[in-house]
């Protein structure tokens, strides 16, 4: 895994003033040339920098929420880390986070400050992880340190090796 | 010769008689799943094989099967299937939280002499008194109880609690991961009980040259302590033998505990 950039940028923060702060997350979905292919499930999501226990902030599931009798949440336990976080404790599918498998390709996640989701997040240090896992493929993930809320405009950027391309996160305050 | 006389029995002899049939082979469970995010089946293999997880000697009898549910309640097994070298069944996870999945064992030793020959038996203390021939000399006789189990969790984990009989190891943390630290604790009758020794295996023996045997003593509340090299299927045994009998004439009881444990990857 590559180490993090983290690179301030207050002149972006002053021309998006206007703009109501926001997380902005972008992940890449690589294609790979394997015999059989199925999107991978993606989680995102916030947790505490501290050891032990952190606290869980959902943002996103990626996964086969439509298929009939919630046959695709036998494969959620294989978003390990974020099964153990506190993926398990939520009665999936949840409306809030819930979407379909993504594609190969850049996938965009914006999220206000005000978005229920991120509203009562502490301040505080924190990751943000994103984690794939592939049927009969592999499993990676990936974190982002950041403090919230941000000062000033933060953009941080690490890739994955496997199953996921670059993942970039901006913080807009 | 009065028939069951009050026994001196030399405490080595005790031992031995016990651990030879405890010591025999490595009993375990092998679940196909011990983390499931939907209400499904899964399946278990038992068998008694030192070769970990291969099942390559003798199934393991299931007559003492009993799998409990996360409310402590019993739950139906089905396909129940004794093989050659293994058995096998089935369990139906459908409440939310963890599972215990246990082979329960109990019952008396005896070895005896019987016209100048040894004799060995070994079933229920019921059958203890009619099993042993009234010419029997020499009796020694020791009670057993011995634990094989898993654990498998539907969704979220709920607290597991020691039964209260016999030795129990648990995990303190319900998550087993590769290169963390898990805190187990022992109790004996459900009293935590220092010193005992555990030991823990990794599974694939098969494929490497040495056991890797990792071996830690429970401290003076029940506590020890593993850190999980790799991801794999492990298995934790431990065993120690008192005096705290029930029958009148066991001079020992000898008490084994093992469980097969599975650590994910980070």
């Amino acid at each position: 895994m590559k180490k993090p950039l983290r690179l301030a940028l207050p002149l972006l923060a002053l021309s998006l003033s206007a703009h109501a702060a926001e997380l902005r997350i972008d992940f890449e979905i690589p294609r790979l040339a394997v015999a059989e292919y199925h999107r991978p499930y993606v989680a995102v999501w916030i947790e505490g920098a501290e050891a032990g226990k952190p606290s869980f902030t959902p943002l996103a599931v990626l996964y086969d929420a439509k298929k009939k009798n919630q046959e695709g949440n036998q494969w959620l336990k294989d978003l390990r880390q974020w099964w153990r976080r506190g993926g398990r404790e939520l009665d999936m599918p949840v409306d809030a986070i819930t979407a379909a498998t993504p594609a190969v390709g850049k996938q965009r996640l914006r999220i206000a400050a005000s978005d229920s989701r991120i509203a009562a997040l502490p301040r505080g240090d924190y990751r943000l992880v994103v984690e794939a896992v592939r049927e009969v493929g592999g499993r990676e993930l990936v974190a982002l340190p950041f403090a919230w809320p941000p000062k000033e405009a933060l953009r941080s950027e690490t890739s994955g090796g496997q199953e996921l391309g670059a993942v970039t996160l901006e913080l807009v305050p | 010769m009065p028939r069951l006389r009050p026994l001196l029995v030399l405490a080595s002899l005790g031992s031995a008689l016990l651990s030879s049939a405890a010591h025999a082979h490595s009993a375990w469970l092998l679940p196909s799943s011990t983390v499931v995010s939907k209400a499904q089946w899964i399946t278990v293999d038992a068998a008694v094989a030192n070769d970990l997880f291969f099942f390559n000697h003798q199934p393991l009898a299931l007559e003492h099967l009993r799998v409990t549910g996360p409310d402590g309640a019993p739950r139906a097994t089905e396909n129940l299937l004794r093989g050659r070298l293994r058995s096998v069944f089935d369990v139906e996870l459908r409440d939310k939280g963890s599972y215990r999945l246990a082979v329960i064992n109990e019952g008396l030793l005896a070895s005896y002499k019987l016209n100048g020959e040894n004799k060995r038996w070994r079933g229920s203390a019921a059958d203890f008194a009619r099993a042993l021939p009234p010419d029997a000399s020499a009796l020694k006789l020791g009670e057993m109880f011995s634990r094989v189990e898993t654990f498998v969790t539907l969704g979220a984990p709920s607290p597991l609690r020691a039964e209260g009989r016999g030795l129990e190891v648990l995990p303190e943390q319900h998550d087993l991961f590769s290169g963390e630290t898990t805190r187990f604790r022992l109790t004996i009758d459900g009293q935590a009980a220092a010193g005992i020794e555990v030991s823990v295996l990794r599974g694939g023996s098969r494929y490497r040259n040495h056991p890797e045997e990792i071996r830690v003593k429970s401290d003076g509340e029940g506590r020890f302590a593993v850190t999980w090299p790799q991801p794999g299927m492990y298995w934790l045994e431990a065993e120690t033998t008192d005096r705290k009998t029930t029958h009148p004439e066991a001079s020992e009881r000898r008490l084994s505990y093992s469980a097969t444990l599975e650590v994910l990857p980070q």
